[in-house]
Parts: structure tokens; C-alpha cells; sequence
């Protein structure tokens, strides 16, 4: 039923804005998202349209991708799939009180999520007040995750399977931004809720942040009363490029109910550094990620579950065409690689002392056809070694993905 | 130039999607690993066969679906990577029972120890006074030929008293029925007990109990068939529907025999010679029948386990002074030798060997035989140096 409402406000927002398009009343419909700008100023640095003097602007991104894919030479078959249609509103309330909020639809209705809705106050460059559902800044990925920004189909291993994608939730904080010459300085911290047991206890057999995605009582009830603290601090050079350092932690286990006690508190801890940077010269663009993850297992519970994981992501992407092609005046053709590594289990097994294996390598070549700077076409080959628990021969999997992904 | 540019990402993308089967990772040989269907199930058979799969493989027990609270592992693929044997990280511990009177620590726990526990819960210790064993999970293919042989194979095959002086006695382990059981055809009983063949100690009649007994004591998950919660000892609601536990045992009863490679090798065919030569085939029997049996494809087959599925005295060195029904400490039934070669794929890369996984090769296996074995060890010791290779790779070649 909710999924209806919703569904039902944002068709009649959608309709309302766009029965009465005409492009000569739309604002900065084509505005380049590539500039320079932290991973933090992502959710506000979309191009949004916005009808004569509404104080509304919307926005949106849709994706979709065929793909062959295999493992171990066992086929699913030819795939077509729509993974995401996401839907942004913003409005500016007062001079210096914004609203923004990005509702998103995987695989078809399957997942209706609303990974941000937040109301923001501007007190000074340095203090703004966030309050609402944010996305917890963990990471870069997480903050600026849409897919027209990316030439690949698949979004990174060790932000989607590792630390959990688009992961946000309620709660309040502040943000700042400070310039300086070419230098951009950048913080958020906010006070959320936040994970659950779910992490030591799901369908995946290991550890594994994600599950606790699956958990809709989050948004309106904090599964043990403890607020997960997400804090990030960024910086930018404009010649060099950006650094951020971020750290997300917090209790995830109910250690009481009712007032009784159940457990000890046990914690999940991350820490994360993320880069991007755009090589003078070639245009080489390179954007990475790393996180490492540790987890309090009770110690009764089996090695399955990971207490210490680590992965990453490094993208490498090339221009190689800057012309005209088919009429789209400022196409650009890229090559492009990403290479993925994730290890849900670092340590070694007590009975042996041998290593603990259960990590995947990955390996995506990819070419991209980017007909303007908002949408993108994309032809990869994806590359897996996955490696179980015990370090058996590696499940090979792989296969081509093509797709586009465009704002709109 | 455009029309090219154009007719050439078509071509690309035409000739991509055709050539799909090409680039997608090749699947191993059918000999290269050890899951996958007998041959000859219906289509009906191999959707159950597919349930099963994913019941075994995929399903995760949670505190929410049933896991513990005590428990050994969340998954019956947890201890049985790609259907083969199993790692020291997963082993069972069995306590409590010395001879053929029982287990004189039910009331502390035994026989299994369940030596982890869901958040919140004490895990068990072994208690003061218990002997105990360590279980490495065996390898699942193969298992509903060996379930099929009918009883008189068997009792054919053993030599309790010696009569023909080999120095080799095997016999079964007479075991009480498990109340669920439907017993198979040709079911031999003596003195209200039957024979096991399943289990390190063939204390385990069937799949079916095996597999109950495996989702209780193993996951803590209680079923119909098994419905005391290992925790608490009281009985409880089911946590898993009979439907997935049947599909389960259809699963591991039509999982294919393992496929020997290098059949044709000269040194694999010379190593067989060995083998039988020095009398190891007198407990690993190389052959066996099936009799009859509810699934056409295993039903009335000749395959090759290499057990006899009998019970042996292997010695002090493997008495680890811990038993299950009938047997004495120093009994262990014959383990099937096929997909030995291919234990290193679901060990992590190593051979974890014997009941407990204490021999790190074949080699060492073979030396920390004794008892009924002991002769055959001595005959294997006093084999040239390209010989034993030969034998070992006949060995692997399994």
C-alpha cells in the first residue's frame, strides 16, 4: 500500500511538472554534472529542471542493460533488465532552507526505496544543518552513486556486497565546505540509525553489512536504540584532485530489551579512504575506493562470519574520441577499466592457521559512449574469481554487459 | 564513414550475443568435480533434484529460521564446499560412548558437541570424564548407490570370525531403527536392530536419517523427524517443512558417482594392480551392485565405491576411544576411496585425510593404517619407490 502512495504522489508530482513542459520555461537542463565538485556535493550537484518560477526543480535517472553472464559455463541465458528508475525533488523552502529528496525503484517495483529526504539549513559556509533520511557518508560511492556518472553496468563489488550501496537513514548532523584558492575543504557528520543483526545473520552465509538494507523498520524505529555515527572530512585540490577520509560506526546487536539484558554491546566499525583524480595531459580519469570493515562476532558464533574485511575498487577511464558522432555534437568515447577486490574474511582459521580465503577478484574492461555529459552508453566484460571460504578453485564467472544509463 | 562506424557496432553486437556461449568461463569436466545428477532422472526428477540443490547449497539457517541456538554450522554446504569432504574448520565432535552399552553423556549433551551458538547462548564444552572423536564431514556423491546395496551384499562380504584367516574381519554395525525409518528392500533385521552403512562408524541407517540427524544436531534446526531441540532437550515445532527435508535426501540420493580420470594412464592401471595386490581392496572394495530402488537411475547398477561399507579394526593408533552403536572404539567402517583425488577441491587445497583429517596426504593415510590393515601398510612400505607413485596415482586418479 505504501509503495502505492508513493508511486501515486510522484506520478501526480511528475505529471504536474511536465503537462506543461515547454522547453523554452526549463532551467539549466543540460548542465555538464562532470565539473569539479566533493563526492559529498553529489546528491545536489544533479541536473534538475525546474518550470518558470516553481520552487520545485526535479530530476531523475533511469538505467537499464542486457547481459550474458555465466559461472563455471552455466548460463542464465540473455538477461534484460531494468535496475533503476530514480526520481529527485528539490525545492528550496526559504533563502536558506532546501529540501531534497531521491526516490528510487529497483529491478522493475521489486525494491522501492527513498534513499533521501532531507531538509537542509545554511547558517554559514562552514554549518549547515542536515535532518532527515541522509545517506551516510561512508566512503564516495555511496554519496554519488548514479549510474550516468559511471561506465560501468554494474555498480562496485565492494560498495554494493561489502559496504552496503545507497545506505542511508534517519537522523541529523551538519556539513560544511570551505574554499580556499583551489583548495576545497569539505566535512559531514551525522548521527543516524543504524545497522542490525542481520549483519552476522543473513542469506549470505558470511558477514555482511547489506542485509541490514533489508531492514524498513529502520527508517522509523532504531534497532537498538544506539546511533550509528557516520563522519567524513574531504578535500579538493583542483589541479591534483580529491581525498576523503571517512569513518561509519555504531552498536548493532539488541544487547537489551524491555529493559533485560540480552548481549554485550558489539560493534561494526568502518573506515574508509576515497580518491579521484583527473591526470593532467591524457584526461585520465582515475576514481577509487578502499574500506575496512570490522565487526564484533561473538565469539560462540563460527568463523563463517567474518570479523575483519577489507575491498575496493579502483576506476580507470580513458577518453580516446572527443568529436561529433551521429549528430550528438560533443560525444565522447571512452576505454575504461575497473578492477575490484573484496575479502568478507580476513584472518585465518584457529583449527589450521591457514589463510581464510572468501574473496573475489574482479576485472571489467569496459568501452563508453557518452553522447552528451548526461547520459551514457556502455559496453563491458566482466571478469570474476571468487574464491569460498575454504580458498577451493575459484568459481569463474563473466560475461558482457551492455546498457545505458542517462539523467533525464 | 558512418554507415561503416554503424554497420560495424551492429556486427560487433550481433556477433558478441552469438558468440555468448564462447565467452562466458568454461565449465570443468565432468570428472573435474563431484557435484551434478546421476544420469537418467526424469524431467520431475530433476526439478527435485534441483530443490534439493538449493535447500543443501543455498539455504542459510538463521536465529530467525531455526538455526541453534546451538549449532555446528549455518548450512549443510557449509561443511560439504561442492559436495566433497570437509575442512578442519567444520569438523563434528562426537562424546560420551566407550562401548556397545550407549552413550552414557545424552544427559550432557552427547553424542554431539555443538560448539557454537547463536548470540546470547553458551556454546557446549565436552564434560569432564567423555571421550570424544573428531568427524570430518565426508564427500555427498555416490551416496544413493551405497544406500541402494541391498543388505545380504553386505552380510556377504563380512568375516567376523576370520574364517578365511586373512587377518581382515569386517562386519556391520547393528544398530536400533530410528522410528521414522521406511526400511529398503531386502532390510535384514536381527534382534529389533539393523544394518548402518552411513557415518564413520556406520551408526546410521539411511539418507533419510542421516540428513534428519544432520539438520538437528549439526544446525539445531528440529523437523518432524527429529523434533527434540538439541538446546533445551524438550521437544518443539517443526523449523523446516518435511517437503525440503525429502528433497534434501532425493538430492543426496541422485548426486552422481564420482568419474575416475586417467583411466587409460599406464601407471593408474599398474596402481590399481597394486592396490589389488596388496590387499587393500579387501576392505575397499572396488565394486559393488545396487539392488532395487524407487529412482530407475540408481536402481540395479554396478558402480565403483571402493568400501565395503563394513566395520574394521584399524588399530590403537586411530582408537580414539570414542564409538556409536555396536562398534568398538578402534572400528571404523571402510570409507569409499572414489573422488579422493578430488578432496583437495573442497578442502581449501589440502588433503585433511582419515576420520579426522589427521593425514596430510594420501601417502600419510596409508601409513597411519593399522590394525586389520596392518599388512597391507607393511606390503605398501616395501613397494619400490615407482610403484608407490603408481599406486598413489591410481589412488588419485579416484
Amino acid at each position: 500500500m505504501k509503495k502505492i502512495v508513493i508511486l501515486g504522489l510522484l506520478l501526480c508530482i511528475h505529471h504536474l511538472a511536465t503537462a506543461q513542459i515547454d522547453p523554452e520555461l526549463l532551467r539549466d537542463p543540460t548542465r555538464d554534472t562532470s565539473r569539479r565538485q566533493l563526492n559529498m556535493d553529489a546528491v545536489y550537484g544533479r541536473p534538475f529542471i525546474q518550470v518558470g518560477k516553481l520552487p520545485v526543480a526535479i530530476g531523475g535517472y533511469v538505467e537499464a542493460n542486457y547481459q550474458y553472464l555465466g559461472e563455471n559455463g552455466i548460463s542464465e541465458g540473455h538477461q534484460f533488465q531494468m535496475r533503476r528508475l530514480s526520481l529527485f525533488v528539490s525545492s528550496s523552502i526559504a533563502k536558506r532552507i532546501k529540501f531534497l529528496s531521491e526516490i528510487e525503484f529497483e529491478d522493475g517495483t521489486k525494491e522501492i526505496n527513498i534513499e533521501f529526504a532531507s531538509v537542509d539549513f545554511e547558517f554559514a559556509p562552514l554549518l549547515n544543518f542536515r535532518g532527515g533520511v541522509v545517506i551516510n557518508p561512508i566512503g564516495s560511492f555511496n554519496q554519488n552513486h548514479d549510474g550516468p556518472k559511471w561506465e560501468f553496468v554494474d555498480r562496485p563489488f565492494s560498495s554494493t556486497q561489502m559496504l552496503p550501496d545507497t545506505w542511508s537513514n534517519v537522523g541529523f548532523g551538519v556539513y560544511g565546505k570551505k574554499y580556499t584558492n583551489n583548495w576545497v575543504y569539505g566535512y559531514e557528520a551525522y548521527f543516524t540509525n543504524g545497522f542490525d543483526a542481520s549483519i552476522i545473520s543473513n542469506q549470505e552465509n558470511k558477514t555482511f553489512l547489506p542485509a541490514a538494507k533489508e531492514n524498513p523498520e529502520r527508517f522509523e524505529e532504531s534497532f537498538n536504540g544506539s546511533p550509528l555515527l557516520t563522519g567524513k572530512f574531504a578535500v579538493r585540490n583542483n589541479k591534483i584532485g580529491e581525498l576523503g577520509v571517512s569513518y561509519m560506526g555504531g552498536v548493532y546487536n539488541k544487547y537489551k530489551d524491555d529493559g533485560l539484558t540480552l548481549d554485550r554491546k558489539r560493534r561494526v566499525d568502518i573506515f574508509a579512504i576515497d580518491f579521484n583524480s583527473t591526470l593532467p595531459g591524457s584526461n585520465t580519469y582515475i576514481n577509487g575506493e578502499w574500506a575496512w570493515v570490522k565487526v564484533n562476532v561473538p565469539p560462540t558464533y563460527t568463523e563463517q562470519f567474518g570479523r575483519k574485511q577489507q575491498g575496493g575498487f579502483v576506476d580507470l577511464v580513458q577518453p580516446v574520441l572527443k568529436r561529433s558522432i551521429f549528430g550528438f555534437e560533443k560525444s565522447v568515447v571512452n576505454v575504461a577499466v575497473r578492477l575490484e577486490y573484496v575479502d568478507w574474511n580476513k584472518g585465518r582459521f584457529i583449527s589450521t592457521g591457514d589463510k581464510i580465503a572468501d574473496e573475489l577478484w574482479s576485472v571489467v574492461p569496459a568501452i563508453s559512449w557518452r553522447p552528451g555529459s548526461q547520459t551514457v552508453l556502455r559496453l563491458n566484460y566482466r571478469i570474476n574469481r571468487q574464491k569460498d571460504i575454504l580458498g577451493n578453485p575459484p568459481f569463474r564467472s563473466g560475461g558482457i554487459q551492455f546498457g545505458f544509463s542517462t539523467y533525464f | 564513414m558512418k554507415k561503416i562506424v554503424i554497420l560495424g557496432f551492429v556486427f560487433l553486437l550481433v556477433a558478441g550475443i552469438i558468440a555468448c556461449e564462447k565467452i562466458i568461463p568454461k565449465a570443468p569436466g565432468n570428472d573435474e568435480i563431484l557435484d551434478g545428477p546421476v544420469d537418467g532422472l526424469t524431467p520431475e526428477q530433476n526439478a527435485i533434484f534441483l530443490r534439493g540443490d538449493i535447500a543443501f547449497n543455498d539455504e542459510v539457517f538463521t536465529a530467525q529460521t531455526g538455526l541453534g541456538p546451538l549449532f555446528v554450522a549455518t548450512s549443510c554446504g557449509s561443511c560439504h564446499a561442492g559436495d566433497g569432504k570437509g575442512h578442519p574448520f567444520t569438523m563434528l565432535t562426537r562424546f560420551g560412548q566407550t562401548d556397545s552399552t550407549g552413550n552414557k553423556f545424552l544427559h550432557l549433551g552427547g553424542p554431539q558437541l555443538q560448539h557454537r551458538a547463536i548470540p546470547g547462548y553458551q556454546f557446549e564444552s565436552i564434560p569432564a570424564g567423555a571421550t570424544f572423536s573428531r568427524f570430518m564431514p565426508p564427500a555427498n556423491t555416490g551416496l544413493g548407490f551405497l544406500d541402494a546395496v541391498p543388505d545380504a551384499t553386505l552380510l556377504a562380504l563380512a568375516d567376523p570370525n576370520d574364517v578365511n584367516g586373512d587377518g581382515i574381519s569386517g562386519r556391520p554395525n547393528w544398530i536400533p531403527s530410528a522410528s521414522y525409518i521406511i526400511y529398503r528392500p531386502g532390510t535384514i533385521e536381527r534382534n529389533g536392530k539393523y544394518i548402518g552403512r552411513f557415518g564413520k562408524k556406520a551408526a546410521v541407517y539411511d539418507l533419510m536419517q542421516q540428513t534428519a540427524n544432520a539438520y538437528n544436531q549439526d544446525m539445531g534446526v528440529s523437523s518432524t523427524y527429529e523434533h527434540y531441540d538439541t538446546y533445551t532437550g524438550l521437544e518443539t515445532d517443526p523449523e523446516i517443512s518435511n517437503k525440503t527435508v525429502l528433497d534434501v535426501i532425493f538430492y543426496l540420493r541422485t548426486l552422481k558417482a564420482p568419474v575416475q580420470r586417467n583411466q587409460s594412464d599406464p601407471d593408474v592401471i599398474t596402481g590399481k594392480q597394486l592396490f589389488v595386490s596388496i590387499s587393500c581392496s579387501k576392505c575397499h572394495t572396488p565394486q559393488l551392485q545396487s539392488g532395487p530402488s524407487s529412482i530407475a537411475a540408481i536402481a540395479n547398477k554396478t558402480f565403483f565405491p571402493y568400501t565395503d561399507l563394513l566395520l574394521h579394526d584399524m588399530g590403537t593408533g586411530l582408537d580414539d576411544g570414542y564409538t556409536e552403536g555396536s562398534a568398538s572404539t578402534a572400528e571404523w567402517r571402510t570409507p569409499a576411496l572414489w573422488g579422493l583425488g578430488l578432496s583437495k577441491n573442497s578442502q581449501g587445497g589440502n588433503y585433511f585425510l582419515l576420520h579426522d583429517g589427521r593425514a596430510r596426504g594420501i601417502e600419510d593415510a596409508i601409513l597411519l593404517h593399522g590394525g586389520e590393515a596392518n599388512q597391507s601398510k607393511s606390503s605398501f612400505k616395501q613397494l619400490n619407490a615407482t610403484d608407490k607413485v603408481r599406486l598413489l596415482k591410481f589412488l588419485e586418479s579416484l
